[in-house]
């Protein structure tokens, strides 16, 4: 048996992995993928803690959060695409009318 | 109308607060109706109490109307009393008082703001009637404070010459200073019995069983007794808190002969005179109120002699002859300090009336040195003032000569310095004769130096000349009261006022008859003393004019140190006032209030804005570093539950 | 070194090497191809932790259809090399320190809490699919239908964004 702990510093290790990429790549759905990376970090985390209890919650969990990410990207995919339309890049540092 | 003591202050409250409110468009006649109607009922109420009160021969009445404060155990009442020395007190305020509106009512005849100067005057009245009726120390300070406002209100009369302001400013403060030495006194007495009512604390078995403070183990009651004279000196203008007496003739003269001669420079003696249950106790304090009375009379007598303005010299005067009586109840003659009290308001108010007659006449001229030969002029006025100057001098038979020789006969047979202390009192009889014969001299003798051209001199009208009549007949039997004892006969002032201090007084010395012999001794030197003093002023003022300026020129040194007061007031001003002004103006206003209260307050406006000028960085229209941001929040919280306490488990709700 | 302990590392190798790629790829197609390696991967470990259901649909849902359509709109969008711009100045030095820092809590407080849990052998007393359904349509029905409503929502909005404008 493969000990709990070992997943879990997985899951840490991949976390921290989409956090980097989070902060410094400039690509628009570059960040957007790291995002994914984060999530499935947790979802591993998930099964893990399920498996280790004895319970099915975690898993059952693990389900809500994909549909959530799925539904998340269809839509963040659709903002992408009017950002890009709009400013013809996608570098996320010239995404800055917002700035004085 | 004992049951209803309170009538007799609250008429001419209601005086006050009638003229005050609807005088201002009333004429001239309706304000005197007011104010000389209020204090008339109120004298008139006042003779009807003193006669129920010896109907009913009892030596306390004590009446308490109600309940003013009742914290925890503490309770003061609006208490009133009535004793043999409140019917003296009660009687002389009312009295004398009435006389001075009446006065008032001429010679105020054609100044601006008439109804304002009777409804402070009123005001006065019911401040001082309650602080002689009252029953406790609390409400006896209510009227303590109440006359220093009124002082300060009717000095300040007119309020738009500097001078006069800052005359009334000065007898304000310098009257707190005093008042703050009362307070603690106050605080001392009940800290020790618990209580400020007169009785409980004067017939407290607590008192009865306390020792004599000897001068060997000081305690509670010398301290207290020494604060308590110490606002005793501020209001009766003692050293060193006189200085605001003289100033405060900025004021128009009724008001210099009522508050300042007759009634509210007296409630210091008043007060020792009623807690002499407590000074009996401390000899040391009895000692310190008798050598600051000697002193006091003393310096203010030479200070009298040079002065030229006509209410200078009377301010003076006021201030040694206070000073007798503190002597005197420094010595435990307090029955004596009363007597002189009452004769004194009689001959002194007079002195002021009548100097306001004289300036009256003059046009409004007080410098005594543009005066003379007013004798035949203004008789009534001279005849008048003439009474008052016997009376003051001690010449046998008028009022004073009875009280002032009861406390130097009581100062001379004193076992502490008694000695020294006749021989200043002695000497200050002279000066006193000296000065006060020196101003009629100079005012109403010898050849007029004023210019007849410009100065239309007519006696003043009977509402001013009645008053001056009255007082001059109290002044000549005012002091028959004590007459009988010169003749070996019952002393009935003394005796009247027994049942209050008796058993307190400064027994007689060894045998009747030798302390009778060396009573009149003593009157004789006294009486001398005091023609040497009529003698030396006519021979200077009248026979040769001229040496007067001559022994002045000669003694210049000395003559200028006494002409300027003995530079008091510029001390007080270096050694007081300016170091006041300078912490006031650096430390407390620069420092205090706009470097640290200012500062900090603005610094915390400052400080919001440098914490949004900080923070405004976070908004700064890159995503990027909005993505850092939302890491660092993230970290934030994952740092809570990492450093809470036990595991972050209450946080997190980990479920085993 | 059991058989499960093997296969762990290997699948774990596999997730992290797919990660470090995705990060230190230039153009945006190879990072998406990545992720779908860490998500087989991902898969593979479910699989070992006993949850079919969820490897099943990490594969098809994951997979088949959120990075299907990364890439669809990657290609959409021709998107080319990422070009190096650095206006940011808080993803630099405070963001690798961030990271560094976010890792270090996350393991600490893992681990701290770590040892209260013991890894039962749970040889599955029912299939997890059996499990899981039985949970979703009694004690989850609630969030189950919400989360319905949310795809609703999410497949309206999307096509609303991506509409081309009227002309």
């Amino acid at each position: 048996m493969v000990p709990t702990n070992y997943y879990v510093i997985l899951s840490a290790i991949l976390f921290g992995l989409g956090v980097f990429a989070f902060i410094f790549k400039r690509n628009i759905i570059t960040i957007f993928m790291s995002i994914e990376l984060m999530l499935n970090a947790v979802n591993l985390a998930f099964v893990a803690f399920s498996q280790a209890l004895g319970k099915l919650d975690g898993q059952v969990f693990v389900l809500f959060v994909i549909v959530v990410a799925a539904a998340e990207a269809a839509v963040g995919l659709g903002i992408i695409i009017l950002i890009a339309r709009n400013r013809q890049t996608l570098n996320v540092e010239r995404v800055d009318l917002l700035k004085l | 109308m004992l049951e209803y003591l309170w009538i007799i202050p609250l008429l001419p409250l209601l005086g006050a607060a009638v003229n005050g409110l609807f005088g201002a468009k009333w004429p001239n006649k309706f304000v005197n109706i007011v104010a000389i109607g209020s204090t008339g009922l109120s004298f008139l109420g006042a003779l009807e109490a003193v006669r129920e009160f010896f109907e009913s021969g009892q030596t306390l009445f004590h009446k308490e109307f109600f309940t003013w404060i009742a914290a925890g155990n503490f309770r003061a009442g609006f208490d009133l009393q009535m004793d043999q020395l409140t019917v003296v007190m009660v009687l002389v305020v009312t009295g004398v008082g009435w006389l001075i509106h009446i006065y008032a009512t001429g010679y105020m005849a054609h100044e601006g703001g008439y109804y304002r100067f009777f409804s402070y005057l009123n005001l006065f009245m019911f401040f001082m009637l309650i602080l002689v009726l009252a029953a406790n120390y609390v409400l006896l300070f209510v009227g303590w404070e109440g006359v220093g406002l009124s002082s300060y209100l009717l000095i300040g009369f007119y309020f738009l010459k500097k001078s006069a302001a800052d005359a009334g400013k000065k007898a304000f403060i310098v009257n707190r200073i005093g008042d703050f030495g009362f307070m603690l006194g106050m605080f001392l007495l009940f800290r020790a019995f618990h209580t400020l009512d007169f009785q409980a604390i004067f017939t407290s078995s607590t008192l009865q069983g306390w020792p004599v403070e000897l001068s060997s183990h000081l305690g509670t009651l010398t301290f207290a007794c020494l604060l308590i004279f110490m606002g005793a000196c501020g209001k009766s203008a003692q050293l060193p808190l006189y200085v605001w007496l003289p100033d405060a003739m900025e004021g128009p003269t009724p008001v210099s002969a009522l508050i300042h001669a007759a009634t509210m420079v007296t409630a210091g003696v008043y007060v020792v005179a009623r807690s002499h249950v407590l000074f009996t106790h401390a000899p040391t304090a009895m000692l310190v109120v008798a050598i600051v009375g000697c002193a006091t009379a003393f310096f203010a007598a030479t200070i009298g002699l040079v002065q030229t303005d006509i209410k200078k010299v009377l301010a003076y005067s006021t201030v040694s002859q206070l000073g007798y009586m503190f002597l005197a109840c420094g010595v435990g003659a307090f029955s004596a300090g009363i007597f002189h009290l009452m004769t004194h308001a009689f001959f002194k108010a007079l002195l002021f009336l009548a100097a306001g007659s004289v300036i009256h006449a003059m046009g409004g001229e007080q410098d005594m040195s543009r005066m003379g030969g007013l004798s035949k002029k203004i008789r009534w006025t001279f005849g008048t003032m003439l009474v008052a100057t016997f009376a003051i001098t001690g010449i046998p038979f008028f009022a004073g000569f009875f009280s002032k020789d009861a406390i130097l006969f009581a100062a001379f047979q004193s076992q502490a310095g008694g000695t020294i202390l006749y021989a200043f009192g002695l000497l200050t009889a002279l000066l006193t004769a000296f000065y006060m014969f020196r101003l009629i001299f100079l005012t109403f003798g010898g050849k007029p130096r004023l210019d007849e051209h410009k100065v239309h001199v007519h006696e003043s009208p009977w509402s001013m000349l009645g008053p001056l009549v009255v007082l001059a007949v109290l002044s000549t039997v005012g002091g028959w009261v004590a007459l009988p004892a010169f003749f070996q006969g019952p002393d009935y002032f003394a005796n009247f006022l027994g049942p209050v201090f008796g058993g307190h007084e400064t027994a007689e010395a060894a045998g009747e008859i030798a302390a009778h012999q060396l009573e009149l001794i003593l009157a004789g030197v006294a009486v001398g003393a005091a023609l040497i003093g009529l003698g030396v002023a006519y021979w200077l003022y009248l026979k040769r004019p001229g040496k007067a300026d001559g022994l002045a020129h000669s003694l210049k040194p000395a003559y200028t140190f006494l002409l300027n007061k003995y530079y008091v007031d510029e001390l007080y001003a270096a050694v007081v006032v300016k170091p006041l002004l300078w912490i006031s103006t650096n430390v407390l206003w620069k420092a205090a209030d706009v470097a640290g209260i200012d500062g900090a307050v603005n610094g915390i406006a400052d400080g919001a804005r440098a914490i949004g000028d900080g923070v405004r960085h976070t908004q700064s229209g890159n995503t990027r570093s909005y993505a850092v941001w939302v890491v660092v929040g993230a970290i934030v919280i994952i740092a809570v539950i990492f450093f809470w306490p036990s595991g972050g488990k209450p946080v997190l709700g980990m479920v085993h | 070194m059991t058989a499960p302990l093997v296969v762990f590392f290997v699948l774990a190798a596999l997730a992290v090497i797919g990660a470090i790629s995705l990060i230190l790829q230039k153009h945006p197609i190879h990072s998406a191809l990545s992720l779908i390696v860490v998500m087989v991967a991902l898969a593979g470990l479910y699989l070992l932790l006993g949850a079919e259901f969820v490897a099943a649909v990490q594969i098809i849902v994951y997979g088949g259809a959120i990075m299907v359509l990364f890439v669809f709109v990657i290609m959409l969008l021709n998107a080319g090399v990422e070009e190096h711009t650095s206006i940011s100045k808080m993803a630099g030095a405070p963001g690798l320190l961030l990271v560094v820092a976010l890792a270090a809590f996350v393991a600490a407080t893992i681990a701290r809490s770590a040892d209260s849990i013991q890894s039962t052998s749970q040889a599955g007393e029912m299939s997890s699919t059996l499990g899981i359904s039985g949970m979703i349509f009694k004690e989850f029905v609630y969030p189950f239908e919400l989360t319905s409503f949310l795809i609703l929502v999410a497949v309206l909005g999307a096509i609303v964004l991506a509409q081309r404008e009227k002309i």
